[in-house]
């Protein structure tokens, strides 16, 4: 069901919440190297009275607009046009802002060729180093390394009807049940909604949508968006630029759960509640 | 071709043999398999191996001491599939005698020391859960501490997915932990071992400073059936190997398994920077020798004004000639 509301057609894209959010939003195109990836969209604009850099994965909503965009799945041309305008932040002091709205990045023979795995890691690694303020905004589907390679930020927001997973339901199901017709299943083991991912520490919170989900009304959809935007950048804002980095890097240390007996016979724990 | 080698053992050797090669099927004596480091005699194809193996090879004998061996995970989605997640964890643990998917320690590697990290395919496909990052977290942090190389050996299917989001999460993890080893200016060095793909592929193991794959190893992000079956897309003669990587350019190198620790030892002895081990040696025997420390002290007193009236004489030109490159810094004695 889940699922269905995140992946919903009339479902408000990046752009959507960069119209509604961002004024005078300047699109910055191409990964200086080769090609612009228009699964990925970023650029310069005002939020509130700040300029900021904005970057999103596109997914387009007509099928004409889904092909260009190729449903929101980067290729490593996408990638490092991420990574250059995160440089381009960083030089100038500008805070991030990212939504996340992808099923994955391209599997395709190019995209691998071209170097998929290793865009995607250094992506990451560039977030890691930020030293501004990086907030990401789960809006639709963050599916596997392709949507956290846009999301290594000091908050993680997501709304209610976001979905975010290491792996698609059906992809899950092909792997695990060896037939994708379990996705439904696997959806449901995968525990990949806003409230569950919350209760495991992997973001700071959820965003309500209005109901039925944040097609039925974009705009107030999006206000909520904007709020919870600017109440995480007013708490990052009082971090000094320097500490930002080491306390993003804290944030992802913690977030796993294992068990260690130690030499006294007590078991450490990463998440104590589900220690044994 | 194989066929026929095939076909002419079995007539002169009506006994089936010890071991037959996945990749050319010719036969061979398990010793020599294990001998010849777990590669074909006959047509050099890698066996993938067991992280224990791994160190044997890799580390100098007796050098490994393993690191929180013990650090176990949890099952924090409660996850069942066809099968619970945590009786697939004890069947990994008890077919590979390991308790993860990583063994983590400190060893020196053809003399140098360094912290080292092996993955084990053999134990859920290698995959990437809470307890892989979390070592791999330490290891990078010690690296960083003790200002140690760190070396990783990676083979990996990817993310765990029986940890769902938590398992994604390690990605981050294990990137934000090359920050760390980075940061302190720790040599990184990953060799990729067949297969290594998804989540691992696409964190720590690509983020290196060197990167290496043994020969044929499959490296890749997406695996060529979700690419096949996804984009319909026929798949390049090659795809995804070592080899065709090396050409992208997406590597430093491909190594032989038998040449694996020298070429590492090399890597780690480069990439300390400084004197050479040789000119090391030679200062000490040097200092040690008849000119004696004060001559040393002498010696670096009388480089270090050198390098100052140097210094101050490329001020002086600045001053009227701001264009003017620095001078290449001459040899102390």
């Amino acid at each position: 069901m889940t699922v269905e509301i995140a992946r919903h057609k009339d479902r408000p894209r990046t752009r959507d919440y960069i119209s509604y959010l961002i004024r005078g939003f300047e699109e910055l195109k191409g990964d200086r190297l080769r090609a612009d990836d228009p699964a990925i969209v970023g650029g310069l604009g005002w939020f509130g009275d700040r300029a900021v850099l904005v970057v999103g994965h596109q997914k387009g909503r007509t099928l004409d607009e889904q092909t260009v965009h190729n449903f929101g799945m980067a290729r490593p041309e996408g990638y490092r046009k991420a990574q250059r305008l995160f440089t381009l932040a960083e030089r100038h002091r500008l805070p991030v802002l990212t939504f996340v709205d992808t099923p994955g990045a391209y599997p395709g023979v190019a995209a691998e060729e071209g170097g998929q795995a290793r865009a995607i890691a250094e992506t990451m690694l560039k977030m890691a180093r930020l030293t501004v303020p990086v907030v990401a905004t789960v809006i639709g589907e963050g599916g596997s390394g392709g949507a956290l390679a846009l999301a290594v930020a000091d908050r993680v927001l997501m709304q209610e009807n976001a979905t975010y997973s290491v792996i698609s339901p059906e992809g899950c199901a092909a792997i695990l049940w060896r037939d994708a017709g379990f996705a439904p299943q696997a959806a449901e083991a995968l525990r990949p909604t806003a409230s569950q991912l919350f209760d495991l520490g992997v973001i700071e919170k959820v965003i309500e949508e209005p109901r039925g989900g944040a097609h039925n009304n974009p705009e107030a959809a999006a206000a909520k968006v904007g709020e919870a935007i600017r109440a995480a950048l007013a708490e990052l804002d009082q971090v000094e630029p320097g500490e930002r980095r080491a306390q993003r890097r804290e944030r992802f240390r913690r977030l796993g759960a294992w068990a260690e007996p130690d030499a006294g016979g007590t078991v450490l724990s990463a998440i104590p509640d589900l220690g044994p | 071709m194989s066929v026929t080698v095939e076909i002419e053992r079995k007539d002169s050797q009506p006994a089936r043999p010890e071991w037959v090669c996945p990749s050319c099927k010719r036969g061979a004596r398990s010793a020599d398999v294990s001998a010849n480091l777990f590669v074909c005699p006959s047509c050099g194809h890698h066996l993938r191996v067991s992280a224990r193996e791994r160190v044997a090879q890799l580390a100098d004998r007796d050098s490994f001491d393993e690191l929180w061996p013990t650090v176990r995970t949890l099952d924090p989605l409660e996850f069942v599939d066809l099968e619970a997640y945590p009786d697939r964890v004890r069947e990994a643990q008890a077919k590979t005698g390991l308790d993860e998917a990583i063994v983590t320690g400190t060893a020196t590697i053809d003399g140098s020391a360094c912290v080292l990290a092996v993955m084990d395919f053999g134990f859920l496909g290698g995959s990437m859960g809470s307890v892989v990052g979390e070592k791999l977290w330490r290891c990078a942090e010690l690296a960083a501490v003790e200002g140690l190389p760190l070396v990783a050996v990676c083979s990996s299917g990817g993310a765990r997915m029986q940890e769902g989001i938590l398992s994604l999460m390690q990605m981050a993890k294990t990137t934000c932990a090359v920050d760390v080893v980075n940061e302190a200016g720790s040599p990184f060095v990953t060799i990729l071992a067949d297969p290594c793909t998804g989540g691992v592929m696409a964190s720590f193991a690509a983020l290196a400073d060197i990167c290496i794959a043994e020969p044929g190893a499959l490296l890749s992000f997406s695996g060529p059936r979700v690419i096949a079956e996804t984009t319909r897309e026929p798949l390049p003669e090659g795809f995804g190997t070592a080899e065709r990587n090396l050409e992208l350019g997406h590597l430093d190198a491909v190594v032989p398994r038998n040449e694996l620790k020298a070429r590492v030892g090399s890597y780690l002895r480069l990439l300390k920077g400084g004197d050479s081990p040789e000119r090391r040696t030679a200062r000490r025997s040097r200092d040690r020798g008849k000119r004696g420390l004060a001559q040393a002290a002498a010696d670096r007193a009388r480089a270090l004004a050198a390098l100052a009236r140097r210094s101050s004489l490329r001020r002086g030109r600045e001053a009227s000639e701001p264009a003017q490159e620095a001078p290449a810094r001459e040899e102390t004695p």
